[in-house]
């Protein structure tokens, strides 16, 4: 398989294994990935978001895709770039906006920022800033079902950079000859920070073309498409639930911001950003919902929802205040402070 | 009570904790088939089977980084790095992961896990695979890192640090593992950041730790027998947590303090126990501290010049002489 599967061949249609209530579902999920990242960029503008960010913008169908497929349970282990992941967990957007503001009504209280966003509640496992670090970890926590005989899936997020690092290979080899049940996700967005990808890689497709190292099928799909992702989330999560091992899953994708808040993305070259705007996954799923004969006042209800539960968010974070100084040595060690002597 | 070795009371720790709590496992290269390549792992796969005794690829990040998966989800790990010169191919668990989650997370993310490593110079393999690294783990927060001299620790260190909730770097040290001990019978089970006095005397203290220990102990009975000083040695154990109140109180004992350690000069742990007795027991002291470390260099391979590098009972016994001559 060279092409991706598309929408049109999977034929959705509004009664369809996927049917109108999920889908509805899926698309507020990328509505309001979208608007709180929109809003953490409006917040860095004024100088409210602190330290760095790296946006999922134009890549919410995965997030959304990957999360909505999961079970209560399932974990996820993200990247730096992790914000939409978390919030598709159904973490509030209060508690991701009031860690990237560093405020103490953030997730982690300020200890972690942006780049580390974690809820243990909701099956987050973290948000891992060394590149690669989590493809190993996300094999552990799958050792531990496949050892105590739980049913639930570890899944792994990362872009297309994360493939030319040792780690990454460690880990698919691990994770195939222990056959855990574990998913690794692949977002391929064309850059690994500012350099385009194929400059700095063997194959074109950096994960699907690794695949068959390691004994796995060649998964390609096109990541902007919510239906798409979940479909293959939900076939991945069974094999891994059955026993059947891990799977790799390369996303194409395009993040519509640079690789961090620093980034303009003046590499690009002309036009591409305009060519992949009209493939904006929330964009191309919007059409999908009104194809399929719902309601523009159901869809409008979920955006008015999601933009005012984004607003709320947004003030209660403006006004919450900041870390205590006592939390500055608290949680080092399990006794929950920092002492290394008597 | 019985005789061991330093290698099977390895092993026999290991099976104690196994034994005991079934969400113990143990992963590593050449671990269960083989036994290890330092045989200190034999017979664990045969007592507690494939499921819970792991071979693995040899892949550093991978074994650190899964067990670090099992233990934030549930598992109590127990991972091997053969030699701890590879902690250098596997440091960003060591460093950036293991010991900085909990703070990061606010307190939500746990990592009960024990990295066990050979650890340490004498067995002629030249400057990758005999380095004493202890040094490299000490300065992260959040990790805890111990080093035990004798098979009774061995068991009752190992553990106290599988059943700790922190993650607890554990360094054997290759070449103690054909060395014997008393062990006495039944569960030994110990407690992290607890020095040992393990030769009392009046007129100086001689930190050490791990392979620096014994030796300590032999320089020691020469400078009693040969010169009549009678030192207090004091086998460390426990570099995090750091048991300072047994060490500040042997100085304030015997008023001079020397440190012998394996680990190349600069930053070595020693100097870091210095800068604690001249910051609160510099009244007591008769005179500097001195350390006793291997220089700063790349350890050579030729028995003959390993020799010369690390610290040796004549050596120790001719420093503290002339210090306290002096």
């Amino acid at each position: 398989m060279n092409k991706p599967t598309t929408a049109a061949e999977t034929r959705p249609g509004i009664n369809d294994d996927i049917g109108e209530a999920l889908r509805l579902r899926l698309y507020g999920i990328q509505f309001e990935l979208r608007e709180a990242e929109q809003r953490a960029f409006d917040l860095f503008l004024q100088n409210l978001v602190k330290g760095t960010s790296h946006l999922s913008l134009g890549q919410e169908a995965v997030a959304a895709g990957f999360a909505a497929a999961m079970r209560p349970g399932d974990l996820s282990f993200c990247t730096y770039r992790g914000h939409a992941h978390t919030l598709a967990r159904g973490v509030p957007v209060e508690q991701v906006l009031g860690e990237l503001m560093q405020r103490d009504n953030g997730l982690m209280r300020g200890k972690g920022g942006s780049m580390h966003l974690t809820s243990v509640d909701h099956g987050v496992m973290g948000s891992y800033a060394i590149i690669g670090a989590h493809l190993p970890i996300a094999c552990g926590a799958a050792w531990r079902a496949q050892y105590k005989g739980q049913k639930d899936v570890s899944v792994c997020f990362f872009g297309d950079g994360t493939t030319n690092i040792g780690a990454f290979h460690e880990a698919l080899n691990f994770a195939a000859v222990w056959k855990l049940p574990v998913v690794f996700v692949c977002e391929n967005n064309l850059y690994m920070e500012y350099t385009p990808i194929g400059d700095v890689t063997a194959v074109a497709h950096p994960a699907a073309d690794r695949a068959a190292a390691y004994g796995l099928e060649r998964i390609m799909i096109d990541g902007n498409d919510a239906d798409v992702v979940y479909r293959a989330a939900a076939r991945a999560y069974e094999k891994a639930r059955a026993g059947q091992g891990p799977s790799l899953i390369e996303c194409l994708t395009y993040r519509h911001s640079g690789h961090s808040r620093a980034d303009p993305a003046k590499y690009r070259p002309e036009g591409e950003l305009e060519k992949w705007k009209e493939r904006d996954p929330i964009k191309i799923y919007r059409q999908r919902l009104v194809q399929f004969g719902i309601a523009e006042d159901a869809i409008i209800k979920i955006e008015a929802d999601v933009k005012r539960r984004v607003d709320e968010a947004t003030e209660k974070c403006k006004v919450a205040p900041m870390p205590p100084p006592d939390i500055l040595t608290t949680d080092v060690y399990a006794n929950g402070g920092f002492a290394w002597r008597n | 009570m019985a005789e061991l070795t330093y290698r099977d009371a390895v092993a026999r720790g290991i099976a104690q904790e196994m034994a005991r709590d079934p969400d113990v496992v143990f992963l590593g290269e050449d671990v269960a088939k083989a036994g290890g390549v330092f045989k200190a792992t034999v017979g664990l796969l045969e007592q507690f089977g494939p499921i819970r005794v792991r071979d693995t690829p040899i892949s550093e990040q991978a074994i650190l980084g899964a067990a670090m998966g099992a233990a934030m989800t549930g598992l109590k790990p127990i991972a091997e790095i053969m030699f701890s010169d590879f902690f250098a191919v596997c440091f960003d668990y060591i460093a950036n992961e293991f010991g900085k989650s909990r703070y990061m997370t606010n307190g939500q993310v746990k990592c009960p896990l024990v990295v066990r490593t050979g650890n340490g110079a004498g067995s002629r393999f030249g400057a990758q695979h005999s380095q004493s690294v202890e040094n490299w783990c000490m300065m992260i927060p959040g990790l805890k890192v111990v080093a035990p001299s004798t098979p009774r620790d061995v068991i009752g260190l190992l553990a106290a640090a599988v059943r700790d909730p922190d993650p607890v770097i554990f360094f054997e040290h290759k070449s103690l593992y054909p060395t014997k001990g008393e062990v006495p019978d039944g569960e030994i089970v110990d407690s992290l950041g607890s020095a040992r006095i393990v030769r009392p005397g009046r007129d100086a203290t001689i930190l050490a730790l791990a392979l620096m220990v014994p030796r300590a102990i032999a320089a020691a009975d020469r400078l009693n027998a040969e010169h009549g000083i009678d030192c207090e040695v004091v086998d460390v154990r426990s570099l995090v947590p750091l048991d300072t109140q047994t060490i500040l109180g042997s100085v304030a004992r015997t008023h001079r303090l020397f440190t012998v350690e394996e680990n190349p000069r600069l930053c070595g742990w020693g100097a870091e126990i210095v800068s604690i007795v001249a910051d609160e027991a510099f009244y007591d002291l008769d005179g500097p501290p001195v350390r006793i470390t291997t220089p700063h260099i790349p350890l050579p391979a030729a028995d003959i010049l390993e020799d010369l590098a690390l610290p040796n009972a004549e050596r120790i016994v001719e420093r503290v002489r002339r210090s306290l001559a002096s």
